[in-house]
């Protein structure tokens, strides 16, 4: 189940430097370099949620109360 | 046969770092960090039992659990400064690396503060 987590974010990494590839051939920095952002943000979007999880986790497997 | 499966995905997370390290290093970051998340989630009811059946040998043999339960969020905060760390210093940012490892460690310092004390306590008792 999470595993696919893996091949997506690596799929987005793979198709955000195709589109790049692109869009700097064709001329347009301004527009890459917006694209590699909403990359960055998309997984980290996906990311977060999984951090927490991890964090909460070992919270309360380890007894961590702050 | 979760090792098969842990070692497989540790195999294809790298070849994917590898292949986004190039020009797309801010994504490689982000996957390294979700297999080190996946593979934790993965093993992490076995550690829950391994530490249910130590809590119990704890309080079986009579000690105290507040005691027991320091050395348990000493290893959670380990595991988890070590977990930002290693990325930290996987990707080249070193000096905020240490800083984590300090902060552990003064954490860790603060934590363990009540049971130097009780040694310390002991060993008067002990001594004339």
């Amino acid at each position: 189940m999470e595993v696919n987590i893996l091949f997506k974010i690596a799929a987005i990494g793979i198709v955000i430097s195709i589109i790049n590839s692109v869009l700097i051939r064709s001329g347009r920095e301004e527009q890459a370099q917006f694209t590699t952002l909403a990359g960055v943000i998309l997984v980290l979007l996906m990311i977060i949620p999984l951090l927490t999880r991890l964090f909460s986790n070992i919270k309360t497997m380890f007894q961590i109360y702050y | 046969m979760e090792i098969i499966k842990i070692v497989g995905i540790g195999i294809v997370c790298a070849i994917f770092i590898v292949l986004l390290n190039k020009d797309r290093q801010e994504i490689a970051i982000q996957l390294s960090i979700v297999a080190g998340i996946v593979i934790f989630l993965m093993v992490l009811n076995k550690i829950g039992s391994v530490i249910d059946v130590l809590s119990e040998l704890a309080s079986k043999s009579n000690i105290q659990s507040f005691y027991f339960n320091t050395i348990l969020k000493i290893i959670g905060i380990t595991y988890i400064a070590e977990f930002g760390a290693q990325i930290c210093r996987d990707y080249g940012s070193t000096s905020i690396a240490s800083k984590i490892e300090f902060a552990a460690k003064a954490i860790i310092m603060y934590l363990s503060i009540p049971i130097i004390f009780a040694v310390v306590q002991t060993l008067f008792k002990i001594l004339p």
